[in-house]
């Protein structure tokens, strides 16, 4: 029987390097959709990804477990993605999306793929990325967590470690940045 | 029922909303927020089909192969710099390392991991790293909210979450510049440490005027410049084999 991340956490805590082991192997993937999806970069993402789980080895002293361990991981890798992406801004070389590199963002599938749409796809994404990258840290987070990740407010909240109401205020202030950024694209695709 | 204000519909969308029946038959009979909420729900909608690429089947386990090195040895993941001044307090330096073991041993879980020997410079190069970042990452909490602007109370929850992970680390390296003599980056780090723990008792939701004070105390004391001035003589240090990020 498959052991609950509460009891894994004990282990770990208690010694066992194969039960953090056990931990990664059912965190990976979902820690590296929303560093992803944080960053647009997919070797960032990775380095979210390590840091993240390096951050939460240090800390599970830390860890009250009262709490999910699944939210605690993602307010971690939350605040790694938010300090990468902050340093980079600080770097303005090193764009969110390089456009030298393959394409972080391959296919867009769609189920209407007019050649106006796919003709504009591509621009879409790299508006996409642009206007993420024009939110605050705040509103960066809440917005991947609520759009992407599908979690409620409450959820958002617990893993910002704010109150629901700035949680919500945080993705509506996104989209609202977002929509004034990218609706004219839409409106021309459609 | 009023027209829904652009925060109802955004959560609405979100199914979130709290009034999601008068609002589906507010859209069925007013054009102008059908239409507004139509747009709203094509753009959210192509955001959404940006894809994640797919990790291979072996994925967890590259993740656990990458991971365990920095487990052992308590290092970060990027690619450690070059040797920095404070190699001439070698000795010192390695007591702090030391006491810095010790006090990580007897926080951190007791997980059991075999030691591999580190030679002395790496774990300098280390330590230089670790106060890199935390210095860029102490730096993007305070222009945060130095550069924050707002008409009402402003929440600043997240922020205080920051600057309390901040403040453990900052001891730490405050203990280790002092111990290494280095009387500058220990005074920079002393005034940061006063700061965060500051900023962390902070009531989280914060007024103007409580910020503008902040804000205020920040210039007179000119941190951030110190800050950056401290971070840009470290990252000078590690310059010429930095790897990019």
């Amino acid at each position: 029987m498959e052991l609950a991340d509460s009891a894994l956490v004990a282990k770990a805590r208690s010694g066992d390097a194969e039960a953090f082991r056990a931990l990664v192997d059912r965190h990976s993937r979902g820690l590296f959709r929303l560093a992803f999806r944080m960053t647009g970069n997919e070797t960032d993402a990775e380095d979210v990804v390590q840091e993240s789980f390096l951050r939460a080895y240090r800390q599970l002293n830390k860890f009250d477990e009262r709490a999910a361990f699944g939210t605690w991981l993602y307010r971690i890798a939350v605040n790694c993605a938010l300090d990468l992406v902050r340093s980079r801004k600080r770097r303005p070389e090193q764009q969110l999306i390089d456009a030298s590199l393959d394409d972080p963002w391959p296919s867009v599938k769609s189920n209407d793929p007019t050649p106006d749409r796919l003709a504009l796809s591509g621009e879409f994404r790299e508006r996409v990325a642009q206007a993420m990258d024009e939110l605050s840290a705040a509103e960066r987070a809440a917005f991947v967590l609520r759009h992407f990740e599908g979690l409620r407010i409450e959820e958002v909240s617990r893993v910002m470690g704010c109150q629901p109401g700035a949680a919500k205020h945080s993705v509506f202030r996104a989209v609202q940045k977002l929509r004034r950024a990218l609706e004219p694209l839409v409106g021309a695709a459609k | 029922m009023t027209h829904p204000s652009q925060e109802e519909l955004i959560f609405h969308y979100y199914g979130e909303g709290e009034s999601r029946l008068a609002i589906e038959q507010h859209l069925d009979i007013c054009d102008s927020c059908r239409l507004s909420y139509h747009s709203l729900e094509r753009t959210l909608d192509r955001i959404e089909e940006t894809p994640v690429p797919e990790r291979g089947p072996g994925y967890e386990a590259q993740v656990w192969a990458r991971l365990q090195p920095a487990l052992r040895t308590g290092s970060r993941f990027r690619i450690l710099a070059p040797p920095w001044r404070w190699a001439a307090a070698g000795f010192a330096f390695a007591a702090l390392l030391v006491a810095a073991f010790l006090v990580g041993r007897s926080s951190q879980p007791p997980v059991q991991i075999v030691q591999t020997p580190v030679d002395s410079s790496a774990r300098e190069r280390a330590l230089l790293l670790a106060v890199g970042n935390h210095l860029e990452r102490s730096q993007m909490v305070l222009t945060e909210l130095a550069n924050a602007n707002s008409r009402g109370p402003l929440d600043i929850s997240f922020e205080q979450e920051r600057a309390a992970d901040l403040l453990d680390e900052n001891r730490l390296y405050r203990q280790s510049a002092a111990g290494a003599g280095d009387a500058v980056m220990a005074a920079v780090l002393d005034e940061l440490e006063r700061t965060l723990l500051e900023i962390e008792h902070a009531p989280p939701r914060m007024s103007p005027a409580e910020l503008n004070d902040l804000r205020t105390r920040l210039q007179a004391q000119s941190l951030l410049f110190k800050i950056r001035v401290l971070a840009s003589t470290v990252q000078d240090q590690q310059e010429p084999t930095r790897q990019p990020l």
